[in-house]
């Protein structure tokens, strides 16, 4: 019997490599998976009071997300703010690993490692020195009246939307650094030459040759940008003030002080599902609108 | 190759100085005399960094976020180099899938993983603390590690596994002798960078731990009292400080071996 | 000497839908220098991983000295390799690469030291032992996988294309040091090549392989002389093809009409069917002559040269000989491109020297 499993296993390339798998599947599914399948049937339960839930299915949570204008205002508004902040970040970071992957000839990877190592220092850290920045009494406003430009301090660098946008940008800018770096470089620069050859403008070549090929980083920055920003709960809670919270912040009340679980669990599957969704139109309009300039 | 573009470059460096600048504003004011963080400074002062002794909420915090650390950081990578050595060596069906669903809690918001466990870990009658919080960092780095040590394990040839058995050595003779001691730099560098994400969680943290804090939630509660900031800022620069030298060590040592690139970035470090 | 050291019954690999390997048999010599030669994705890898273990057969099973070993890993079997790339590991230094897989043997340190000093001397690499597989040239590293299989003094040595790194003129000397050393210590070797020049000069007898299946098991000189097919008469050396048809055959004999040749009656070493169209005649372009004037071979053709390229030692010919509507190649040591007046010439074959062949 064990020479016949023996057998087996040393037969089958799938097996083999589903038994190196499965403890990263067990883990997915045990601590990911599973919990995620029960959020999803705690939406459909009934916060009775503090202590009680009621365990009837019921739809009920999610007629109650979209009754409640607060509710839905924040998911629109933290899908723009994810928006704008992808956008933003994108815009921004494409000259940069432009520049890396076709202007410096030495040490590359240092350039990126240099680039990248900011993003290790702690998230929480990194929002708090915006709060530094932008404060009341922070570096920007103490600098102007100090010089006499201003008498007050400007209020609306904090505790707004633009400051949750300006954080936002610079902790997620290594996400959008490294994929789209990673796909121009495999651009080989002998295409570029050739586009210049064939009588394109360096405007044209960009459009028609390099940014096409480079799609695969911005779909990607895209993904792993727009996703996660979507359910930022630091940044809205440190810099957003009224102006600038997001659903996430509402979330984490419903698990903590309101204590409505099966409220909090729909918000959380109703923002992870339209952002899901969101994602797959924006990746599949990029890929179209290239498709089109070409 | 391109000639120069000045005007590329100077955007280049005025983007480093958007990523730099506002980290260097804690270790700046960290020296700083005064309790606001404004400008001008108020003169130099080591004081805050000498408060951090005294405070054994923070000693507390720092020792949980270790202990989670290293627990996450060693099971995450132990399981990520199966999942990585799985994903370079064999094609199977359900490859795509299966990559994908190790990826997903990179993808995932981490409120919603944190939502989860929390319903879950209460549900099954357990009380909140490091261990849901260690479950929780496990599941966050496993993606992270696995990425760093399949680019590791992917330039691996493995004809030197072949050899090993060839030369009379059973499956685990030639993991020990041949495939961990060349995988070695990569796995160092996954656990040093799992460990960093661990340290630096905050949202799982602060649904899973209850009352035991660890390092971010100490300074998560630090941070809305404005006298207590200092000290915040100081333990902010001593832990940019560290956490820049072992990610560049990482860094260093995922390179091990590696060609060319190698050399570049040993002889610049 | 054992006729049947290494059985191979039936053997099959599928990968999927692919018949890497499809249902060959035969076996191999004791102290043999064996090849295995085909081109790419013929299978004769595919071959060569099975008998060491890193494949396991779809069908069929494997028998090295009697026992079998179809379903041994490569760690329990009498083999070993010379692998493509040479596989040295690169965390070790050459003496401990050559020790590694004395571990599990059993010896004293004293015969490992001793075993490790003998292999050294046997591949000419004494005073190398501290050296890193990338302070090392490709012909040394190929010594170093050598040493590191022979020390373990396997039954067989499986060697996978070791040549193929090293540029031509180390290649030639490593042909010849390899087939001296394989006489020397008197093992077993299955050698895989694409090169038909190195398993000619090499082995004892030649598997040629294609689509899985083995086209023709021979000595050398019989591939060469005696091809049993197109595809080995194709494969091994240069050939021209001639349509031909078959008609009465004698048994040893057979009658045959050649395009634009006429008819002739040569051996039938193949008992190729009588009255056949599904045959072709082989000749080799080295076995015709080219001339300036007439000859009394069995056969003389008047042609005219389209093109030639000189060779070195040789000069070769294109040429259009009356009747035939194709190009025919010739070679020749004696003359050169400017011997002809006008291109033309005369083109004689012997009839010995077609080989007549099944279409499949």
């Amino acid at each position: 019997m064990i020479g016949f499993w023996k057998k087996i296993y040393a037969k089958h390339d799938s097996v083999k490599a589903y038994s190196l798998l499965s403890p990263a599947l067990i883990l997915i599914i045990l601590a990911m998976v599973v919990p995620m399948a029960l959020m999803l049937s705690f939406s459909m339960f009934t916060q009775v009071n503090m202590m009680e839930i009621d365990y009837t299915f019921t739809f009920q949570r999610y007629i109650d997300f979209f009754q409640k204008n607060l509710l839905v205002t924040l998911l629109i508004k933290s899908i723009k703010i994810s928006f704008l902040v992808t956008l933003i970040t994108l815009i921004t970071a494409y000259p940069v690993c432009y520049y890396i992957a076709f202007y410096v000839k030495k040490n590359k990877m240092l350039w990126l490692v240099l680039l990248t190592l900011p993003f290790w220092t702690s998230y929480l850290l990194r929002v708090f020195s915006w709060k530094i920045i932008l404060g009341t009494k922070g570096v920007i406003n103490s600098s102007l009246i100090n010089a006499g430009i201003l008498n007050e301090p400007l209020t609306f660098l904090m505790y707004s939307e633009t400051a949750v946008v300006i954080t936002l940008t610079h902790a997620w800018a290594a996400f959008a650094l490294l994929p789209l770096y990673v796909s121009l470089e495999k651009i080989d620069f002998s295409f570029i030459e050739a586009g210049r050859d064939l009588g394109l403008s360096r405007f044209e070549v960009f459009w028609k040759i390099t940014f096409p090929l480079s799609l695969p980083g911005v779909i990607g920055a895209i993904l792993i940008i727009f996703i996660p920003t979507v359910g930022d709960y630091v940044t809205p809670a440190l810099l957003g003030g009224t102006d600038g919270r997001m659903l996430s912040n509402m979330i984490q009340a419903y698990f903590g002080k309101i204590n409505n679980i099966p409220l909090g669990a729909a918000s959380a599957t109703i923002m992870l599902t339209t952002v899901v969704f969101i994602t797959i139109i924006v990746s599949n309009v990029t890929k179209k609108l290239t498709q089109r300039l070409t | 190759m391109n000639e120069k573009n000045n005007t590329l470059l100077i955007y280049t460096l005025l983007y480093f100085g958007f990523l730099y600048v506002p980290v260097l504003f804690l270790p700046i004011f960290s020296f700083n005399d005064a309790n606001y963080m404004s400008f001008p400074l108020a003169g130099f002062t080591t004081e805050h960094y000498e408060e951090m002794w005294s405070k054994r909420n923070l000693h507390k915090a720092l020792w949980a976020s270790i202990k989670v650390g290293v627990v996450a950081s060693v099971i995450s990578t132990t399981i990520a180099l199966f999942a990585a050595k799985a994903f370079a060596r064999y094609k199977f069906r359900g490859q795509k899938i299966s990559y994908g669903g190790i990826m997903m809690p990179f993808l995932i918001p981490e409120i919603i993983l944190a939502v989860a466990i929390l319903i879950i870990w209460i549900n099954l009658g357990f009380k909140l603390g490091l261990v849901p919080v260690t479950i929780g960092h496990t599941l966050f780095c496993t993606p992270f590690a696995m990425l760093i040590l399949i680019a590791r394990i992917e330039g691996f040839d493995f004809s030197l596994e072949e050899a090993s058995r060839d030369l009379g050595e059973n499956a685990w003779g030639t993991f020990f002798r041949v495939s961990f001691p060349l995988y070695l730099p990569g796995i160092v560098a996954a656990l040093l960078l799992s460990f960093i994400i661990s340290f630096d969680e905050f949202i799982l943290a602060f649904f899973l731990t209850g009352s035991d804090a660890t390092l971010p939630m100490y300074m998560w509660g630090q941070m809305r009292f404005v006298q207590k900031l200092p000290h915040v800022l100081a333990l902010g620069a001593v832990i940019i400080v560290f956490t820049t030298f072992i990610v560049l060590l990482a860094f260093w040592l995922r390179n091990v071996g590696q060609g060319k690139v190698k050399k570049d970035i040993a002889v610049k470090l | 000497m054992n006729n049947s050291f290494i059985q191979i019954n039936n053997i099959s690999k599928y990968f999927k839908e692919v018949k890497a390997v499809d249902d060959v048999s035969f076996e191999i010599k004791e102290g043999e220098f064996f090849s295995l030669l085909g081109p790419s994705g013929c299978g004769k890898t595919t071959l060569l991983r099975l008998l060491a273990g890193f494949e396991y057969p779809t069908n069929g099973n494997l028998l090295i000295d009697g026992t079998d070993i179809t379903a041994l890993p490569p760690d329990k079997r009498p083999t070993n390799m010379v692998f493509q790339n040479y596989a040295i590991f690169p965390h070790l230094n050459v003496e401990k690469n050559i020790q590694f897989g004395l571990r599990k043997l059993g010896l004293s340190n004293d015969e490992i030291v001793n075993r490790v000093k003998d292999v050294l001397s046997l591949v000419k690499l004494e005073g190398y032992e501290e050296r890193f597989s990338n302070q090392l040239s490709g012909g040394q590293r190929q010594r170093v996988a050598l040493a590191r299989a022979l020390v373990r003094q396997p039954k067989v040595l499986l060697l996978d294309e070791p040549l193929g790194a090293l540029d031509k003129k180390l290649r030639d000397e490593m042909q010849l040091e390899l087939r001296t050393l394989q006489k020397n210590i008197g093992i077993t070797f299955v050698f895989v090549t694409h090169d038909q020049q190195e398993a000619i000069s090499m082995s004892d007898r030649v598997a040629v392989m294609n689509d899985g299946k083995i086209q023709q098991l021979s000595a050398p000189n019989e591939l060469y002389k005696n091809p049993k097919n197109i595809f080995v008469s194709d494969f091994i050396g240069e050939t021209n093809f001639l349509k031909a048809e078959t008609k009465s055959s004698d048994g040893e004999y057979i009658n045959i009409s050649i395009e634009g040749l006429g008819e002739f009656k040569i051996k039938n070493n193949l008992n190729i069917a009588a009255n056949s169209s599904d045959v072709v005649c082989s000749i080799r372009p080295e076995s015709m002559m080219i001339s300036k004037v007439k000859s009394d071979w069995d056969i003389c053709l008047d042609a005219k040269i389209t093109q030639t390229s000189y060779l070195g030692e040789m000069t070769r010919f294109y040429v259009q000989a009356k009747g035939i509507n194709k190009t025919i190649t010739v070679s020749s040591q004696h003359f050169d491109n400017k011997s002809f007046e006008n291109n033309e010439c005369f083109i004689s074959i012997s009839l010995e020297d077609i080989s007549l062949l099944n279409k499949k």
